[in-house]
Parts: C-alpha cells; sequence; structure tokens
C-alpha cells in the first residue's frame, strides 16, 4: 500500500487493474465510464507489453478479450450497461472457454439507451447470466472508491484462479465521484502463477486449445458437471459480505453498491431517532451470500431491501430468508439516487 | 468535525469543478475523510454546472447532499437552484459581480463577493473561483487559507499547472481578506 490519493473511481479502477498486472485492455467510449478508457490510453502504453486498444464496437473489445486471455495474459475491458449488453455473447464464450478475464460495468440508466445516471439495473444480468447457457460469473460490487480499487485487484486474482470470468459491478456515481484511494503495489507479471492451458507456442509441448465447442451430447454434459462443480466450489470460498449494527437491530437493511453506502447515513439518522438499522451488505452479488442473511434474519421480523432498480437481489433476497418475515423492498430507476431520510421514512414503516 | 457540504456551482467554465476538487483534495490532507461529486447530466451550454464536496472525521455515507452546509454560487441560476437547499445557519458565497438581485428566506450567512473585479485587479480572470475559495474558508472558518494553498498547489501541480499557483495563492488571499469585510449575519 502507497500513499493516498484523490482519485475517480473509473480511474481508480483503471490504475488497480494495471497495478494487478493487466497488460490487455480493449474498449469502446460510453459514458460513464469514459475516464477508465481515457486512464488506460495513457497509462497502459507506459508498460511493458502494454497494450490499450480502443476497439470498432463493444463487440469486438470482448472478442479481443477471448484472444487475449487464451493467452494468459491478465486481461480487462469495461463498459457501462447498454455497452455490456452487448458483450454478452462474448462473455458466455469466455465462461464456457473458461477463460480468465474482468469485466467492469459502470452502470447507467435503462432500460436500452437509458440515461447516463446512476443504476443497479442489471443485477439481473449480471448474477443470473446475460449471455446464453448455464454459466456463472464472479460479481463483485464495489460500495466506495477505495474498495473499486480493491476489488478490482482482487478480480484479477480470482479469475486466474477459477479461469472465470469476473464482474466489477459498480455504478455512474462511484465511477464519477473522488476519494482517498490508498491504491495497491504493483504485482509482477512475471511472478503470477504460470498457466500451462493458454496458448502461448507450442516449443517443447503439445497444443493447447481454446474453445466452448463439444460436439457430442455426453462430451458437453460433462464439461457443463465441471463447470458446475467449479461454481459450487466458488460458492463455499469466495461468498463475501460486510454487516454493520446486525446484533439486534429493529430492522435489517440489505443493499450492495452505491445504496448500501448511503444506506449509512440512513444509519445514522436512525440512531438519533432510538432506531437501530443493521445493514447487510453482499460484496460478492454472485455468489450471493444468502446463508448468512438467512440466520441474521431469524432475528428480525423485517429484512429491507432497497436498490437502484425496480427490485432485482429482493428476489436473491427472498429466496435466502425465513418465509413468515416480512421483506418489503423499496427501490428508485431511471437514474434517481435514493436519498438517505427517504430511506428512513421506508424503514420506519416497519419499526 | 461533523460532516459539512459544499454545493459549488457556476456557468461552465468558472472553475467550478476545479473549486470542489480543491476542498476536498485540502480536506485529505488534513487527515480528514472527504468525497466529491460531479453533476454530469447532460447540460446546456450556458447552463449551470455543479460539483459537491463533503469533508468529514467520520466516515461518508452518501455523497449526495439534499441539504448542503454551504453553498458557493458563481451564476444567478446556480443560487436559484440551490440558495434555497442551503441549511439554516449555512453559508452562501455569491458572485455579487453577476447577481445583484437575489432575496433568501433562512438565516444563512451570506459572503457577497465581486469575484469577477477582484480577479480583474490581480490580473487574471481566472481565478475567480480561487477568490471565492478564499472567501469560503474565512466564512466556514472549515478549511485555514493556508491549508487551502496547500490543497490548491497539489492539485494544480499534479495536473501540470504548477505555473499558476501564486496568481492563485494571492486570488485565494484577496477572497479571503475581502470576505472579512463583505460578511452579512443574514440574508439580505
Amino acid at each position: 500500500m502507497g500513499e493516498k490519493k484523490l482519485m475517480r473511481g473509473n480511474e481508480a479502477i483503471a490504475e488497480a487493474a494495471i497495478r494487478a498486472g493487466c497488460r490487455n485492455y480493449f474498449a469502446y467510449p460510453i459514458t460513464p465510464q469514459a475516464e477508465l478508457l481515457q486512464w488506460m490510453a495513457e497509462h497502459m502504453p507506459e508498460k511493458e507489453n502494454g497494450t490499450f486498444l480502443q476497439a470498432e464496437s463493444e463487440i469486438g473489445a470482448i472478442s479481443m478479450v477471448y484472444g487475449a486471455a487464451s493467452t494468459g495474459e491478465r486481461t480487462m475491458t469495461s463498459s457501462s450497461s447498454p455497452g455490456i449488453s452487448l458483450k454478452q455473447e462474448g462473455i458466455s464464450y469466455l465462461a464456457g472457454s473458461e477463460l480468465p478475464a474482468v469485466i467492469v460495468n459502470i452502470m447507467r440508466g435503462g432500460p436500452g439507451v437509458g440515461n447516463i445516471q446512476p443504476a443497479q439495473a442489471d443485477y439481473f444480468q449480471a448474477t443470473k447470466g446475460g449471455g446464453h447457457g448455464d454459466y456463472r460469473l464472479i460479481v463483485l460490487a464495489p460500495s466506495t472508491v477505495p474498495e473499486a480499487a480493491e476489488l478490482t485487484f482482487e478480480a484479477f486474482n480470482l479469475a486466474d484462479e477459477y479461469r472465470n470470468p469476473v464482474i466489477l459491478l459498480a455504478d455512474g456515481m462511484i465511477g464519477q465521484m473522488m476519494e482517498p484511494v490508498e491504491l495497491p503495489s504493483p504485482v509482477d507479471t512475471s511472478d503470477l502463477q504460470p498457466k500451462p492451458w493458454a496458448t502461448t507456442g507450442t516449443d517443447g509441448r503439445d497444443s493447447n486449445t481454446i474453445r466452448s465447442f463439444a460436439m457430442g451430447a455426453e462430451a458437453l454434459k460433462s464439461i457443463n458437471r465441471d463447470l458446475q462443480g467449479k461454481y459450487e466450489n466458488i460458492k463455499k470460498a469466495e461468498t463475501r459480505y460486510e454487516e454493520i449494527g446486525v446484533d439486534d437491530p429493529d430492522v435489517l437493511l440489505v443493499a450492495f453498491g452505491t445504496v448500501a453506502r448511503i444506506a449509512r447515513t440512513t444509519r445514522r439518522l436512525a440512531e438519533e431517532q432510538g432506531i437501530n438499522l443493521g445493514i447487510f451488505r453482499p460484496i460478492t452479488l454472485w455468489p450471493f451470500p444468502g446463508d448468512r442473511l438467512a440466520e441474521l434474519s431469524k432475528k428480525v421480523d423485517t429484512v429491507l431491501t432497497v436498490e437502484m432498480n425496480a427490485g432485482q437481489m429482493v428476489e436473491d433476497v427472498r429466496l435466502s430468508v425465513n418465509s413468515e418475515i416480512n421483506t418489503p423492498f423499496y427501490g428508485e430507476q431511471g437514474g434517481v439516487v435514493p436519498d438517505p431520510g427517504r430511506i428512513l421514512q421506508e424503514v420506519k414503516k416497519y419499526v | 468535525m461533523d460532516q459539512y457540504s459544499t454545493i459549488v456551482s457556476g456557468f461552465g467554465g468558472q472553475g467550478v469543478i476545479l473549486t470542489g476538487k480543491i476542498i476536498a483534495r485540502t480536506g485529505m490532507e488534513e487527515g480528514l475523510e472527504v468525497t466529491w461529486l460531479p453533476s454530469y447530466g447532460p447540460e446546456m451550454r450556458g447552463g449551470t454546472a455543479n460539483c459537491t464536496a463533503i469533508i468529514s472525521s467520520k466516515l461518508i455515507g452518501s455523497p449526495v447532499v439534499k441539504e448542503p452546509s454551504s453553498l458557493i454560487a458563481f451564476n444567478k441560476p446556480s443560487l436559484d437552484k440551490f440558495g434555497p437547499s442551503v441549511q439554516q445557519d449555512g453559508v452562501i458565497v455569491l458572485n455579487s459581480s453577476l447577481i445583484d438581485d437575489f432575496s433568501l428566506d433562512k438565516s444563512h450567512k451570506v459572503v457577497l463577493l465581486p469575484v469577477n473585479e477582484l480577479a480583474k485587479d490581480l490580473g487574471n480572470q481566472k481565478v475567480i473561483n480561487m477568490v471565492a475559495l478564499g472567501g469560503w474558508s474565512k466564512a466556514t472558518g472549515k478549511l485555514s487559507l493556508s491549508a487551502l494553498k496547500k490543497g490548491m498547489k497539489l492539485t494544480l501541480e499534479e495536473s501540470g499547472k504548477e505555473r499558476f499557483v501564486d496568481i492563485n495563492q494571492k486570488a485565494l488571499e484577496k477572497g479571503y481578506e475581502t470576505a472579512k469585510e463583505g460578511i452579512k449575519a443574514s440574508s439580505v
């Protein structure tokens, strides 16, 4: 860890990726993640073998990610909601070919072209599979700028460890805002674990093939079974969350990313009124920390989910907790960021 | 210090974004928690650009504030948009070069600074934002003049603009000194 720097979320994510050893970045510009591309354009070429390429389209960019990731080098693309939709076919291919890659989605209002304001309406897309086939992505949801840097760094480790694409799911507010960040120390790319599966040339070994294709039903069934086994391992080992004041809360609030940090202000306001508001913040949206949430929900009558969408994560919350308790939802849409006082009004309905 | 929030607002080109960044940067140097959030919606030419800077001794939850502790307004549309939401007893620094007609309901501490003229006296029209920030320092007492000078210097140096440090220091001083004389206890 080095000195503190005041950075925009987009810049902090880009710099953390470079420090994690990412040497291949392909993207197409879109608001509100343009500064990420700018930072990469400026700083990636300073690195030995650093490749920055502004692709002709999002589809081009994700296909370049597939190619570069096949060589075993750390690889990333980034975009915002409509651009991430365009990448879905490629993401399915990455998952099917078990290629490690990091995909950053700085979410904005949708559906369609929507607007450029912050939203969390791509939860379903990220966690339930926006592309075709039975696959899972590890989905990390930072709540602050320093955490965005930290999780970006971690995303590369997870991608390599599990040979799986990882999505960093943030929103326009985290992308655009500035906070002090302590950046991780740069990794030496030559220290990274070797990838014997990568297509690095056949000197002294047989050829490697990267593909998601299997003609026979039994062969593809076997590939799918292996993938599901891997996903079970990820569920067991990588589920992450944060808890604030969950020992004896009057109401338990569940939120991720931007909304979770706003809920901290709500918690302070609630405290002034003698209300104990607990906060449960999933950091991995997939795997969803449902088991822990189930335990916590035994202590309360109400688990309130707040999101910047029409109710997406709340479905996973409801699947996780005891069906006897209240599981209300409050959401804002279209780029509206919920106000801490407005969230408190919702909380007070259940006290 | 409890959370202290400032909205800086004006026309594009008046140095709004930089002013907010310098508040955040200075706060960070002073060991405080800080956030800075720009408006990045679709803006019209001649419309308002704004940003919100928060400094606090505690972890900052929401970087969006509905009722800021203070406002620096460089033009009339900015005052109209954010003036009414400033907290009771909050500080409003007004660019009186462009805003001559206003009324406010709450008991705000209003600082009238003719920043355009003051900057002209210094020989550089571009430093109106630092004149206003100097006035903000005096009126709020949240970040000292010397701390802001340092934060401004670091911010400019990082973007390769060290040659403007001197003139901006003078502008901060000018605003601070002028505000000493010009603070009104309540709304006009």
